[in-house]
């Protein structure tokens, strides 16, 4: 580990949270706002222990991270799948083109009420929502990677006389990494999107579910517990992803600047 | 020592500006310094050539009646008109010329990276191109440096140089040993882990030649390789890159811009004149190897640097 020099943001960041609980509590008491439109920041945290300490609140849970993460890893394997082929097969690119682009501008939330029917209120239903919503950054993003090959490192396997094989192992495959991981950063935050949505409108599983049944109980200290809840497995999927990235591209820019350099 | 040296310099200025420079015919301009001048410290080159071709057999290449046109969407340009070249296995042959003149073109024809609108390239006896494939038996000997190193970024820099070891099959502990040997070679004996990025420029492109030694080619073609290094450390890597061919006895085809840089290298060179690309001036080097950087100061070579960049003045 390097060891790491003192940064002002240390302090400053939680002084802004603080900051901001505060005029949260102090604009709630003072302009007397009802609790049913915004809770103060006490009553949210109190919300938030009872939910933790509720049994059924883990269930909800770990069905929404099983959505979201199965909905991704699909949307990982068609994506990067279909992504590589389309880069390398060019006909193929520009005949599926306006069908990817037709499918990209759908608004894909509008679906969910066709999935929920065909796949039915389980979880089913939702980890293609998930999927499909993070698919489509994936894909782009292999098929640009893909693409992208320098033409330097391409006249290197030209003059090794490389197969196939060993061109796409060796060069292009991890030269398109850094892209591929670009879009699943993007992907897993919308498959977490695409799994509150499926919850929203059908079954009764899922935090999506539960933030709509606090709702109709007005408990909206509930739904602000909630909601934290989802930005908190928002923020470690998020996490989980951007270390994968780090894992697997020491040699970017992106993650290499953080390190220090062996000769300048 | 002295008294024959007014008329070495006389003769290829007289060859120069003879009638055979007449461009319609676009015959090769041949300087060679009279052999019965005797310099002290001026050994005959292609003895050395002699001397190495006994160690390794390195096939000769040779152009025949060579053409490369790109057809843009309004007119065609000729980018190097009909050559006829022949390079005897082990020489040291340098490229030189303004840009747009076609040296990168013909370098890149000979490895057979960009394919020849006309005409045939054999190495050895093997064809360059065989049935619209670039043919394994004439290429597998082959080794390119290119100007920007190439190397990949998300190997390290050993495993970069044992990338050609990879390919061809060989064992993860023999190919990273040989690497291993060769970042000694080199000089870069301690960055065997450090990623490309990590590396300064000169680093890297003897990374990218220790890559191009690893497989033992037999023809060694590099394209401006130190073109974006400052002036010391391209010094530097002449020198290595001098003893290397020294040691390997391989034929090295080396593209620059620079006319000392050149002429300090080459056994002979070649001066490249643009629209249309063709070979202008052949100019036969003939001072003794290994060469050091004191040569440069030498009137002798001065006045072949002169030559070359009178010559440079006239056809660009």
């Amino acid at each position: 580990m390097i060891p790491k020099r003192f940064e002002i943001s240390w302090i400053t960041t939680p002084l802004l949270l603080i900051v901001f609980l505060l005029a949260w509590h102090f604009y709630v008491v003072h302009f007397n706002v009802s609790k049913f439109i915004l809770p103060p920041p006490l009553a949210v945290w109190d919300s938030l222990i009872e939910l933790l300490n509720t049994a059924s609140t883990w269930r909800h849970t770990w069905i929404t991270v099983y959505e979201t993460v199965a909905g991704f890893l699909i949307a990982c394997v068609v994506g990067v799948g279909l992504g590589t082929f389309l880069g390398k097969v060019y006909w193929l690119e520009r005949t599926l083109n306006p069908f990817i682009i037709a499918t990209q501008v759908v608004p894909k939330v509008a679906l969910v009420p066709l999935f929920i029917l065909w796949f039915g209120f389980g979880p089913e239903a939702k980890i293609i929502v998930a999927a499909v919503l993070a698919f489509f950054p994936i894909l782009t993003n292999t098929v640009l990677g893909v693409k992208s090959v320098e033409r330097g490192h391409r006249d290197v396997l030209t003059v090794l006389n490389a197969t196939r094989w060993q061109s796409f192992i060796s060069t292009e495959l991890p030269s398109s990494l850094p892209t591929i991981l670009a879009g699943m950063e993007v992907g897993i935050v919308l498959a977490l999107i695409g799994a509150v949505v499926g919850e929203y409108l059908g079954g009764s599983t899922g935090l999506g579910h539960l933030l709509v049944a606090s709702l109709n109980d007005y408990k909206v200290g509930a739904m602000f517990a909630v909601i934290f809840l989802l930005s908190a497995i928002g923020f470690v999927l998020y996490f989980l992803v951007g270390s994968l990235r780090r894992m697997m591209i020491p040699w970017h820019e992106s993650v290499l600047l953080k390190g220090p350099n062996v000769a300048s | 020592m002295c008294h024959t040296w007014p008329h070495a310099v006389e003769f290829p200025i007289l060859l120069l500006t003879c009638p055979s420079l007449d461009l319609a015919q676009r015959s090769n301009n041949v300087i060679e310094f009279d052999p019965k001048v005797n310099f002290s410290n001026i050994g005959s080159s292609q003895h050395h050539v002699a001397e190495k071709m006994t160690r390794k057999i390195v096939p000769d290449i040779a152009l025949s009646r060579v053409e490369k046109r790109f057809d843009g969407e309004d007119r065609t340009t000729l980018a190097l008109s009909e050559t006829d070249l022949k390079i005897p296995g082990g020489e040291f042959l340098v490229l030189l010329g303004p840009s747009g003149c076609g040296k990168t073109t013909l370098l890149r024809m000979i490895a057979g990276l960009t394919r020849q609108t006309s005409g045939t390239i054999l190495i050895g006896s093997e064809n360059l191109w065989a049935g619209g494939k670039r043919n394994p038996k004439a290429t597998g000997n082959l080794g390119v440096v290119f100007q920007d190193a190439s190397l990949f970024p998300w190997l390290s820099t050993e495993t970069n140089i044992a990338l050609p070891l990879k390919f061809r099959g060989m064992e993860k502990e023999a190919r990273l040993s040989r690497a291993r040997e060769l970042c000694k070679t080199v000089g870069i004996a301690g960055f065997e882990k450090a990623w490309p990025r990590q590396l300064s420029g000169g680093m890297r492109q003897r990374a990218a030649i220790a890559r191009s030694l690893s497989y033992d080619p037999s023809i060694l073609l590099m394209d401006e390789p130190f073109g974006a290094l400052d002036a010391i450390t391209r010094d530097q890597l002449n020198l290595e890159i001098q003893r290397i061919w020294l040691a390997q006895g391989c034929t090295i085809i080396f593209v620059t811009h620079s006319i000392t840089e050149a002429v300090f290298l080459a056994d002979r060179v070649l001066l490249l004149s643009p629209r249309p690309g063709h070979i202008d001036t052949e100019v036969v080097v003939p001072f003794s190897r290994p060469r050091t950087n004191a040569i440069q100061e030498l009137p002798e070579f001065q006045a072949i640097v002169k030559q070359l960049r009178d010559r440079l003045e006239v056809i660009t």
